[in-house]
């Protein structure tokens, strides 16, 4: 009991300075004798937030369940604030976490939810009213303190959740698919509300997600995992200009990928000529190495469609298979004539543009610069 | 109007059908023999409340009824305090032994209860087992006595009784979503902590249904006072020596009566006590917010 004041006062200094820094160490988890997670590092800066993303079974939810506490990492460390918190029990590590469900107590009130964490620091009655207070201000329910968490709906209970995973100023925030039982409208909301709270508090958060949007709206750099291992790290951008593989490629937005053939040698910096599979040329700008088992890959916005294809590096005559017109986009499908080849292409749709119906004939192109060498 | 009618019409026979199949089951077999009984407690040779005074004056018949209740109540006691540690046990278990967890809890049942309260009365007799060990350690001088002071009569119920306990109350804690105890802990809360805020307060709908039964049932044992109450009589007894050995219908149906008026008060200041402490929980937040 003695420990938990001068707890709090720790992590009170770790929130004047916006939050911990985490030191992901050779983390790892086998279960019966399965790679869940395999030895991981990776360096997550003080009031980062940080998103982990991949389909499921790829070990994200497992890495933040070591985080948390409740799984116990088959070997490596995790340090917060330079503390290796592997050794400690999960109600030591002062983190805080938003569950998928919530986790709401359900026989406790709004408030009693929110007051829970800090009644457990033996923080005094009349400070926790008043912090209370302030939290469910934040999250606009001091209206609804007194219901109970059955009384409220999706997105207040998800503010709830956040209000007591934040109240103690935890040292990081751990959030494992916050958003998955809401609604597309409210999902939207509910991302706004998140990244505002979490600028104002400026926590460092942790956050696992399969929604790829959801990660590249909300996080400054996130990690995709696939079969336990961060295949690849980096700022939203980053990983969807410069997709290091054919998995992050399509996990992180839309994309034609092409298998190559061969890649004639160049000098650093120039476009050089490659073969696709099939026996198509194309022109990529790469200093990779590459050759049978690495491929091409094109972004559906990246390719031009009319006349001015025609001066690219890339430039094909093709034939439209589908043509979609959605609010806000334009979308083909285009196979290149005499190739086998099929192109998603993304148009902005601009005052007088043509709009070219399925079956008709199209020009297409792009530079070398938009395509990307990948790897499986 | 008339398609309208038809649907208020339909929605009432509806919930009347729901309710057909218990109302034709406790009709003939509850609620008739109930109001025979009720009719029966009236015509005492003392006029209509005779019977009624006679129980609730009597030295003796109050002795018997307070013991009843006290038996009961005791038996609900330990079974909650032996039965809860054992279904958060089995709640924790997963699979297989799960499975052989609650085969074990309901073994005892393959013995018919009159075969194993014999069994308890060896075991506790004077010169029984247990004495036998005890005595033969050193443990004690004299053998206790067991039979006849209900020592003997609540070791042997609540054993019966555990059963009736445990299968509620796992099925209630089951019922928990593993994040919430999870999320206390996360929250700060140490495993003592966890279990107090979260899984005792969630569980306790199903401590209710469990203690419920057991005092109900507990009530209305018979075959095993009668092996090991010795001379401390429960009601049950009382009520069959009036109405088969000394034919006193009206007494044993008032017995019968006032122990089902008694019930329905302990449960009413059950139901009472818990509609308060919800009233309670939800002022405190009020004043916390």
């Amino acid at each position: 009991m003695l420990q938990m004041p001068r707890r709090s006062d720790t992590s009170a200094q770790n929130s004047s300075v916006g939050g911990a820094a985490v030191s992901i160490r050779a983390l790892s988890k086998r279960y019966n004798g399965l790679d869940a997670v395999v030895p991981t590092s990776v360096e997550i800066e003080s009031g980062d937030f940080f998103a982990i993303i991949g389909p499921s079974g790829s070990g994200k939810s497992t890495l933040l369940g070591m985080i948390a506490g409740y799984i116990d990492p088959t070997a490596g460390q995790i340090v917060i604030d330079g503390r290796d918190v592997v050794p400690e029990p999960i109600y030591r590590r002062n983190i805080g976490m938003v569950f998928q469900n919530y986790a709401l107590f359900p026989h406790l009130t709004v408030a009693q939810n929110v007051a829970y964490p800090l009644k457990i620091r033996g923080v005094p009655k009349d400070e926790i009213a008043r912090r209370v207070a302030e939290s469910l201000g934040m999250v606009r329910l001091e209206a609804f303190a007194a219901r109970l968490p059955s009384e409220l709906s999706g997105g207040q209970q998800q503010r709830v959740a956040l209000a007591r995973a934040s109240i103690y100023k935890p040292s990081i925030l751990l959030m494992d698919e916050p958003l998955g039982a809401l609604d597309k409208n409210l999902r939207d909301e509910m991302q706004e509300e998140i990244k505002r709270f979490q600028q104002e508090m400026g926590v460092t958060v942790i956050y696992v997600t399969h929604d790829q949007q959801e990660a590249a709206f909300l996080a400054d750099r996130i990690a995709i995992m696939r079969d336990g291992a961060m295949t690849q790290i980096g700022s939203p951008r980053a990983l969807y200009e410069h997709p290091n593989s054919r998995f992050v490629a399509e996990f992180l937005g839309e994309a034609s990928i092409f298998p190559l053939k061969s890649v004639s040698a160049g000098r650093a910096g120039e476009a050089r000529q490659a073969v696709l599979e099939g026996g198509t040329p194309i022109r990529i700008r790469t200093d990779a190495e590459a050759g049978p088992g690495s491929f091409a890959c094109i972004r559906p916005e990246r390719v031009t469609v009319g006349p001015k294809a025609k001066a690219l590096d890339n430039a094909f005559a093709g034939t439209v298979r589908e043509s979609l017109y959605t609010p806000g986009s334009i979308r083909y499908r285009v196979e290149l004539d005499g190739t086998g080849l099929s192109l998603k292409i993304r148009v902005l749709p601009q005052a007088d543009m043509e709009f070219y119906e399925a079956g008709s004939t199209v020009d297409i192109g792009w530079s070398a610069d938009d395509m990307s060498l990948l790897k499986e | 109007m008339l398609v309208e009618g038809n649907g208020i019409l339909s929605m009432k026979l509806r919930k009347f059908l729901l309710f057909a199949p218990t109302a034709l089951l406790l009709t003939p077999f509850f609620l008739a023999p109930l109001f025979v009984i009720g009719a029966e407690s009236f015509s005492g040779k003392q006029g209509a409340f005779g019977e009624y005074v006679k129980v609730v004056t009597d030295p003796g018949i109050r002795t018997v009824l307070y013991n009843t209740f006290y038996v009961a109540l005791m038996v609900t006691f330990f079974s909650l305090l032996i039965g809860y540690p054992i279904a958060y046990v089995l709640a924790r278990l997963k699979g297989r032994w799960a499975t052989i967890g609650i085969f074990l809890i309901f073994l005892p049942f393959w013995a018919s209860t009159v075969i194993r309260s014999f069994a308890w009365m060896i075991l506790l007799g004077r010169n029984g087992p247990v004495n036998s060990a005890m005595v033969g350690s050193g443990l004690i001088d004299e053998p206790i006595r067991f039979i006849d002071n209900g020592v003997g009569l609540m070791i042997a119920m609540t054993y019966i009784m555990v059963p009736f306990m445990v299968v509620p109350i796992l099925n209630g804690l089951r019922a928990i979503d593993v994040n919430l105890p999870r999320a206390a802990a996360v929250l700060g809360a140490n495993p003592w902590r966890q279990f107090l805020a979260v899984t005792l307060p969630l569980s306790m709908p199903s401590i209710a249904v469990g203690a419920t039964i057991v005092f109900v049932t507990s009530l209305g044992f018979f075959v095993t006072p009668s092996l090991l109450g010795g001379n401390r009589t429960v009601v049950s007894i009382l009520i069959s020596e009036q109405a088969n050995r000394l034919l006193n219908w009206p007494l044993a149906s008032a017995l019968a009566i006032v122990v089902l008026l008694l019930t329905i008060v302990v449960f009413a200041l059950l139901r009472l006590s818990q509609v308060m402490s919800r009233r309670r929980g939800s002022a405190r937040a009020g004043a916390l917010a």
